[in-house]
């Protein structure tokens, strides 16, 4: 019973953090609300008995990414108005893209293929003696492991392509050396001179 | 858990597994909130002597009830909104400050099988709940609508992403020696694993220098100094706290002492051997596991108060270097190391 009633109340926190998102007009509520649905997301997962998916999915996503989300949109200067004047114009489009998506999944579902039901939330695939962690690892590096480096390469490219497109030389900037200053001793940095009164010292 | 069980004998599977799990809340929560009182005034009294002061002694014996006091005034006083501030964000973020500060320790064992929740990736869950602990301060740092709190919170967002991930690296590193991410079966490996003599990971001198990074990293992720721009009095006034009053800023004060008490828990869980006596000789089990966990856990935090008694913050660039430059590589090629020395001596059979 417990199951039943935090499955509705994980899965109605997604479907309505979803719909906020899109619904709010100031932006940083809406990645707020996103968060939101992501944190009741990785609640179904636990549901599922797939914790190691929730948990990284806590990290990942809500931890990282999600604050870099709102890092930018907290620093970003939105004109709100200009923001919602083009609401009209793409509606016909979205809604478009919202028949199809629907469409496909109507197929999906109808077919039957995807039996799921709130009642029984145990679907996961527990292997005897062998945590999620472990199952997921050795399907992940036995199995899959050739499609698994791919990704890591995807995002590697990605990763540099990034620093590529924002990293630039600026010449002539001052840049801290710890090293040169770490490196540096009192001989080389002062010198002590004993000045005679009344005359000044050459250095 | 024989608790469990009475209360589902009494009121039914599910409402008693209820009653039960809430009862077991408080009996964690009530104390961990006492121990968050202790610590304040601890860390008040330990900094005063390192600094040849006396500290609260005012209120109550040795000045015991002083955060009691503190608390009662801040109770008492107006909450303040600012007209300007975003209301809803502003009164939601010290709550989940406070909140996950609180739902860490339910996966924290205190003695062998003395655990509220003893699921299979407890330290992940730990770790989750550290990540998710920036929006209460970057959410109170953007509503407040002002800008000391808004360098403070874009400061400490970007301050605990960049430690978070050496710590990921540090936890990796455990949980490669005791493959699991079960607290319970942390502390359970690392019963005489230096030379079947030692308890603790810190022994072991693969390890050693990650726990260095893990408790520099953890004055990072808890703002504590050296790394307490978020909050630096010099620049910010108070930083993410300044449009705080009452009761929202106690939630943030004491969240954030429940976060240090936390991280504490956690380096005497990952490196010290939580319930187990530093050496592994049978007179020393005698004592209680508990009193060996809570020795650690105390023994844990007055170094981060000493730390805080000695050490001069940090300059925003050099803790940013800190972070991505030194511990990110060193903790990188540290898993490489451990791994490849624990795949060498055959250590997954």
């Amino acid at each position: 019973m417990i199951a039943t009633l935090a499955f509705y109340l994980f899965a109605g926190l997604v479907v309505l953090g979803a719909a906020m998102t899109i619904l709010s007009s100031n932006p940083v509520h809406s990645v707020l609300w996103l968060i939101l649905s992501f944190f009741n997301a990785a609640g179904l997962f636990v549901l599922l008995g797939a914790e190691f998916l929730a948990m990284i999915l806590v990290i990942v996503y809500v931890g990282a990414v999600a604050v870099l989300f709102l890092f930018v949109v907290m620093m970003l200067d939105v004109d709100f108005a200009r923001l919602r004047a083009g609401f009209s114009r793409y509606l016909p489009w979205g809604f478009a893209l919202a028949v199809v998506l629907a469409t496909e999944l109507l197929l999906v579902f109808g077919q039957g293929t995807f039996g799921m039901s709130a009642a029984s939330p145990s679907h996961a695939p527990v292997i005897a003696g062998m945590t999620n962690t472990q199952a997921l690892g050795s399907l992940i590096y036995t199995r899959y492991v050739f499609i698994f480096q791919a990704a890591g390469m995807v995002l590697l490219t990605a990763m540099i392509g990034a620093i590529v497109l924002t990293h630039r030389q600026r010449p002539g900037i001052r840049k801290q050396s710890i090293a040169a200053q770490t490196a540096r001793t009192p001989a080389g940095a002062i010198s002590v001179v004993d000045a005679p009164s009344g005359e000044g010292v050459t250095l | 858990m024989g608790f469990t069980a009475f209360f589902q004998g009494l009121l039914g599977h599910d409402i008693g597994y209820l009653v039960a799990t809430i009862i077991l809340i408080l009996l964690i929560a009530l104390p961990v909130m006492l121990g968050v009182a202790m610590a304040v005034y601890a860390d008040r009294k330990v900094w005063a002597s390192m600094q040849l002061r006396r500290g609260p002694n005012v209120v109550g014996p040795f000045g015991l009830m002083q955060t009691f006091a503190d608390a009662l005034k801040l109770f008492l006083k107006e909450t303040i909104i600012p007209s300007g501030a975003n209301t809803g964000v502003f009164l939601i973020a010290p709550m989940i400050t406070f909140t996950l500060a609180l739902i860490a320790w339910a996966v924290i064992p205190f003695d062998a099988g003395l655990v509220l929740a003893d699921i299979n990736v407890g330290l992940l869950y730990l770790f989750a709940v550290s990540s998710l602990g920036v929006y209460g301060i970057i959410m109170s740092g953007w509503a407040s609508n002002s800008k000391y709190p808004f360098l403070g919170g874009l400061r400490s967002a970007a301050q605990m992403v960049s430690y978070e991930v050496s710590i990921g690296f540090v936890i990796v590193c455990v949980v490669l020696y005791s493959s699991s991410f079960n607290l319970s079966d942390i502390v359970a490996a690392q019963k005489g694993m230096v030379l079947g003599i030692g308890n603790g990971n810190i022994l072991n001198p693969l390890l050693f220098p990650m726990a260095i990074v893990f408790f520099i990293s953890a004055l990072a992720e808890t703002n504590r100094p050296p790394f307490d721009l978020p909050e630096a009095e010099a620049e910010l006034v108070a930083g993410y706290q300044v449009e705080y009053s009452s009761m929202a800023f106690a939630l943030f004060f004491l969240g954030e002492y429940a976060n240090v008490l936390l991280m504490c828990a956690l380096s005497s869980i990952l490196f010290l051997g939580g319930w187990l006596p530093p050496v592994n000789w049978a007179p020393l089990y005698v004592v209680p596991g508990f009193v060996w966990f809570m020795a650690k856990l105390f023994g844990m935090f007055f170094i981060f108060a000493w730390v805080k008694a000695t050490v001069p913050r940090y300059r925003y660039d050099q803790l940013m270097r800190l972070g991505w430059k030194v511990f990110l590589p060193l903790s990188l090629a540290w898993v490489c190391v451990v791994s490849g020395w624990l795949v060498f001596t055959g250590h997954y059979g």
